[in-house]
């Protein structure tokens, strides 16, 4: 359901679960959240966009299929139906589908309030575990994703107790592109493995103009293990996820490898 | 204002085709609107947070779970719930297959079953086994290991709720 729901209890705990009864206001029928548009350098995502409709936009399939496959990764058809882009990001839970694939898109989030609208990176929208950028008057308007500039190598992953209706223990999206032996590019994000969905600048260094060698691979899977901080909790514990983000990596990082070998002279 | 001067808004809706009103708190749970005020009570709870599809109903057409719809939600909208699969005392196709091939154990996960699954073949008419996995993946069962409930999704292919074959009769006869 709609996650624009105040999250403040008098003791400054987020609430949990359940229909509360506070002073609420339904954002499901305002037709201006809703739309995902594109323009020639921009793909618009509505906040009351649901993952259905982003699963079922041809330009998102075809340019940012990362987003659609996160889409349909989330919870199961139902919550697919009602569920909506806004609230999986408000909500702001370290686990959820979308931020890894919006955050190696470079997505950029604006939010609107009486003062008028605000955009910024999304990058910069988490703070800290379930806190936001967002201010108590503001509301997510859109989510933003620049097109045109594909990589040629994405990867996006989710490991979780079922194919539907779970969690992830750890995800990892990587986007990518390899020239002349090393790798020219990488964006690589994770749910499930710090306070927030994060990119992870150190390990995007240390292995940016890199070969992709077995043995940089390892070394760029220590650089992870340092930068992420994998906690034990009901789903998994740390070192189950610490294990797992590594052999993500690993498998993205062959991908790499494999698309530098395609295009080599 | 005491709890008798309250009033509550009017939701105003269709349930299985017949328009009905109930003034309610605006956020009660369409699955308690529907169990308590309309005493429709096919549509179930098994966990009251959108994981298990017990509650599954169709909303305007779409597969929700009613559990995370605050009434409000569902003014002016159509719901269809269990009840209104059969169609004047015949079984819909699915409700028959699911008879017949022993789909059913304790039942409670039966009702969203089968509106999971009326919802994916309206889309989609002849679904492969990855799309009826797909299609009942939010739907938990603890009873039957879902093998019946896949089988008889995949024998109710091409007959969807509009095309009802069996008079009630029929499933007296052939139950299991």
């Amino acid at each position: 359901m709609d996650a624009h729901r105040r999250r403040h209890r008098a003791d400054g705990r987020p609430r949990r679960g359940g229909l509360q009864q506070h002073k609420l206001v339904s954002l499901w029928g305002i037709g201006e959240l809703r739309p995902i548009t594109a323009s020639n350098d921009w793909l618009t995502i509505g906040a009351g966009a649901t993952f259905t409709d982003i699963r079922q936009n041809a330009v998102i399939a075809k340019e940012l299929p990362l987003l659609a496959r996160a889409a349909s990764w989330t919870g199961a058809i139902a919550n697919q139906n009602r569920g909506t882009l806004g609230g999986n990001i408000v909500n702001a839970s370290p686990a959820a589908d979308s931020p890894p694939a919006l955050l190696v898109y470079e997505a950029e989030i604006e939010l609107v309030s009486a003062q008028g609208t605000r955009r910024m990176p999304y990058r910069e929208f988490h703070l800290g575990y379930i806190r936001t950028a967002l201010q108590p008057q503001e509301l997510v308007m859109a989510v933003h994703l620049p097109r045109g500039r594909r990589l040629p190598v994405e990867y996006l992953r989710k490991v979780g107790t079922r194919n539907a209706m779970a969690i992830s223990k750890v995800a990892l999206a990587g986007v990518g592109a390899m020239q002349s032996g090393g790798v020219q590019t990488v964006r690589i994000a994770a749910a499930s493995l710090c306070e927030t969905p994060a990119r992870l600048p150190a390990t995007e260094a240390a292995l940016l103009g890199q070969a992709l060698t077995s043995g940089r691979i390892q070394a760029a899977c220590k650089v992870l293990l340092q930068e992420v901080k994998p906690i034990d909790d009901i789903r998994s514990t740390a070192s189950y996820r610490a294990q797992i983000a590594a052999n993500l990596l690993e498998e993205f990082l062959e991908q790499m490898a494999a698309s530098g070998q395609e295009t080599r002279p | 204002m005491s709890a008798a001067e309250i009033q509550f808004p009017e939701i105003q809706f269709k349930v299985n085709g017949a328009e009905r009103s109930v003034s309610v708190p605006p956020m009660k749970r369409l699955l308690d609107v529907l169990r308590e005020d309309l005493e429709l009570t096919g549509t179930k709870e098994g966990c009251g947070e959108g994981e298990c599809g017990s509650c599954s109903v169709l909303l305007d057409g779409v597969l929700v779970n009613s559990c995370l719809v605050p009434v409000l939600q569902a003014n002016d909208s159509e719901v269809l719930t269990v009840e209104g699969l059969a169609h004047n005392g015949a079984l819909a196709n699915i409700q028959q297959k699911i008879l017949e091939l022993g789909g059913a154990q304790c039942g409670i996960c039966t009702p969203g079953m089968m509106l999971a699954a009326e919802f994916l073949l309206r889309k989609n008419p002849q679904p492969d086994l990855d799309a009826i996995r797909e299609g009942l993946a939010g739907n938990l069962c603890r009873c039957t290991g879902y093998m019946r409930i896949i089988d008889a999704v995949k024998h109710s292919i091409q007959t969807p709720l509009s095309a009802v074959v069996h008079p009630p009769e029929d499933t007296v006869r052939k139950g299991a």
